[in-house]
């Protein structure tokens, strides 16, 4: 593997791969010193056209403490703002000499371009709608530490709140939950569904209370307000008041259930704010963890391939 | 102009086949039969184990002059055509400015003048294609113009197209719409269905374009007028056409050559050379499309030729302009698709029907483009190897754009020669200047 796109690039069993890795880069993040040489001398590059904190956050970090260097792109300090096209503008960071590059953009597929004209290895760190691989593993990490075993994902049920339509975190987590064979149902208002969801492997409810009970890992997703203007539904609190994860609503899940956000978090539309903090809310460790499956991409992509084994087996 | 001599073809026209040498003079088929000569100084071109057929015709071309010519020029445009066997192009008025007055359809059809092939044109229906006021058809009418069309965006205001239709009617022309409507399609990539989905794309329903097909069908009950549908993409469109057909209204249709070979899985790749309007659709529409066209509910296959540059082309797929080259693949395209391998869905005959004589009746331009091979009429021919087999190359294209969805495919048939006006100006697959 020389990218990672999609979700479906790594299948099963890379993903439980990357999941392995991460956990020797969890030990490696605990140390006083972080930092490991498994990436001296390689070069990645963070080329951001949307904004983002958390991701390039993370990213850059795991780039650092796998002792690559790093070099970063972002779109309101770029010539992109005096016209410079998508193609120039990542060829000239390729052309400083890179072995990596990590797109975001807000248009779906950029990624894939950007692979027909460089050679560097391509990460998508979230294309559009469409997929956002790097945070539906740190996802599915986040749900395997902890509940503490290997591999609890065969039969797991996960549902997956909000605005499924416009999400790129619902489209790789669908993927890479169910891969894992977790089963997966999707919860939202007709409107924001996908409008065909011919081949996915997913349940659909667009009743959050009749899920509640049989759910093991709440998933939910930030809701824009600007899609009110869509017509996608009326209002916030009449969204939030059927399909918010509510004080009410996490009373009813059942005691071991999980509740996550990729962030950031719109505290009181689609959780409420005390929710976010109760115990079985895993969405901080989901930003802790997200450094470490990140050192796991970067290491898998970049690293020698011996240096992998002897890694996993010091591990 | 030197005698022209297509030696050793088969004649191949709306009355029939037939082995037959044709001799050309002065712009003009003078002699066409089996036992015929070439006279002395005659220039003889190889017609043997190919197809001698009319010129082809193509309602729906965009040239892209006025305004890009960075894409594409008149005379890059009638070059490519010529190289795929066309002798006549309409060009549409979605240039910059747009063709809604007799001074831009003067500029247009001046710049066709010495071009590869007879440049028609197609007027707006409404000023600046804006869809708000009428544009003069009358005054563009009394130049030739015989085709409205304000392609690129359908007229949306129902009030406005049954005026249009209600007024051309005494000036002879026909409306040609393009069946979108524009609330359904906003923001829309590329159909809305199990690839958008997937992909995360924004897309448009066939819907879209149904609406208006059936908003149009009734305007044009209601008022009696000509009405053209372009580059019809759905399976409900399609069988609503055919409807209309049968209860006897004056409707004409037309499909592309994408449209019969390709859907929207061709998506998956975030290419944006797939990226087009009406947009790819599903197996079962272009099943539809196909069987439409085998049926004849849909008259004529048009290119919607829109050439756009490589940067343009080069942006994310939500940015970059819809549009595809298809002058110089299009005849082979669908020949490739409809007559050859296992099961052809039609004969070569009635594919040049669609590509040559009902093209140029629904254009107006049937004296001298589509009609028999026979002495005394005009010489704009082509002539076709059905068997000759080539791979598409985008780089070798004579447009000025590469925005090809055929790149590297393989191709049965291929454009020998073809002759507008009695001058052979493709020789061997070569444009002759």
């Amino acid at each position: 593997m020389t990218s990672l796109l999609a979700v479906e690039d790594l299948g099963a069993t890379g993903i439980r791969e990357v999941l392995r890795l991460a956990d020797s880069f969890v030990e490696v993040s605990e140390r006083a010193i972080p930092r490991v040489p498994a990436l001296r001398g390689r070069t990645v590059a963070t080329v951001f056209f949307e904004d983002s904190t958390r991701t390039r956050l993370s990213f850059e970090t795991a780039a650092k403490r796998l002792s690559a260097d790093t070099m970063t792109f972002s779109v309101s300090t770029s010539s992109v703002n005096k016209g410079e096209s998508l193609r120039d503008t990542v060829e000239t960071v390729a052309a400083m000499g890179i072995d990596a590059m990590i797109v975001r953009h807000r248009s779906a597929g950029v990624p894939w371009q950007v692979s027909r004209w460089i050679d560097a290895s391509i990460i998508n760190a979230g294309d559009g709608w469409h997929e956002h691989p790097t945070q539906a593993l740190l996802d599915c990490y986040t749900v395997r530490q902890a509940l503490g075993r290997d591999d609890p994902f065969p039969g797991l049920r996960v549902a997956i709140v909000g605005d499924i339509k416009h999400s790129r975190v619902a489209r790789s987590n669908v993927a890479a939950f169910s891969a894992l064979g977790a089963r997966v149902t999707l919860v939202a208002p007709p409107t924001l569904m996908p409008p065909s969801l011919e081949g996915w492997p997913v349940e659909v409810s667009h009743d959050l209370d009749a899920v509640l009970a049989d759910t093991d890992v709440v998933y939910l997703l930030r809701i824009q307000a600007e899609r009110m203007n869509e017509a996608l539904f009326p209002s916030l609190r009449e969204y939030s008041a059927r399909y918010g994860m509510t004080r009410e609503r996490a009373g009813r899940l059942c005691s071991s259930a999980l509740i996550m956000h990729p962030g950031p978090m719109n505290r009181g539309v689609e959780i409420a704010a005390e929710v976010s903090s109760l115990p079985n809310s895993l969405i901080t460790r989901q930003v802790t963890n997200g450094v470490a499956v990140r050192m796991a991409v970067l290491f898998r992509l970049l690293g020698a391939p011996e240096a992998s084994e002897a890694l996993v087996a010091h591990a | 102009m030197p005698e022209l001599f297509l030696a050793g073809g088969t004649v191949l026209d709306a009355t029939g086949t037939r082995r037959a040498h044709v001799r050309v003079v002065d712009g003009m088929v003078v002699e066409t039969g089996d036992g015929i000569e070439a006279g002395p100084r005659a220039q003889v071109l190889d017609a043997s184990a190919a197809v001698v057929c009319p010129g082809l015709v193509d309602l729906h071309t965009h040239l892209r002059q006025p305004g890009n010519e960075e894409a594409e020029t008149v005379e890059s445009g009638s070059r490519a055509g010529a190289l795929g066997g066309y002798t006549a192009l309409v060009a549409m008025p979605n240039t910059d400015p747009p063709i809604d007055s007799a001074a831009v359809v003067r500029q247009v059809l001046e710049l066709g003048r010495a071009s590869l092939c007879e440049v028609a044109v197609a007027g707006a229906i409404t000023m600046g294609r804006a869809g708000e006021r009428l544009a003069p058809l009358a005054e563009m009418a009394e130049m030739g113009v015989r085709l409205f069309t304000d392609d690129g965006a359908g007229v949306q205001d129902g009030r406005l197209m049954r005026r249009a239709l209600e007024y051309a009617l005494p000036l002879g022309i026909t409306l040609a719409q393009h069946c979108e409507d524009a609330s359904l399609a906003a923001g829309s990539v590329m159909n809305e269905g199990e690839w958008s989905s997937r992909l995360g794309l924004p897309g448009q329903p066939a819907e879209a374009e149904e609406l208006m097909v059936m908003r149009d069908i009734a305007l044009a009950r209601m008022t009696g007028g000509r009405l053209h549908f372009l580059h019809l993409s759905t399976a409900g469109s399609v069988a609503m056409v055919g409807a209309a057909k049968a209860q006897g209204l004056a409707v004409t249709a037309e499909a592309t050559p994408h449209h019969l070979a390709l859907t929207e899985s061709c998506l998956s790749g975030y290419d944006p050379n797939f990226k087009v309007n009406p947009p790819l659709r599903t197996e079962r529409d272009r099943a539809a499309v196909r069987r439409g066209l085998a049926d004849g509910v849909i008259d004529a296959i048009a290119t919607d030729h829109a050439p756009h540059t490589q940067e343009a082309k080069e942006m994310p797929l939500d940015q970059a302009p819809p549009g595809m080259v298809g002058l110089e693949t299009a005849l082979a395209v669908a020949h490739t698709e409809l007559c050859s391998g296992e099961g052809p869905l039609m004969s070569l005959a009635e594919l040049l029907a669609a590509l040559t004589w009902r093209p140029a009746a629904i254009a107006g331009l049937h004296t001298r483009h589509g009609g028999p091979i026979e002495a005394g009429r005009p010489a704009n021919l082509c002539v076709f190897d059905p068997t000759a087999r080539w791979r598409v190359d985008p780089e070798a294209m004579a447009t000025r754009s590469r925005n090809s969805p055929f790149g590297g495919r393989e191709m049965t048939g291929r454009v020998r020669h073809t002759i507008r006006a009695g001058e052979a100006v493709v020789i061997d697959g070569q444009a002759q200047r």
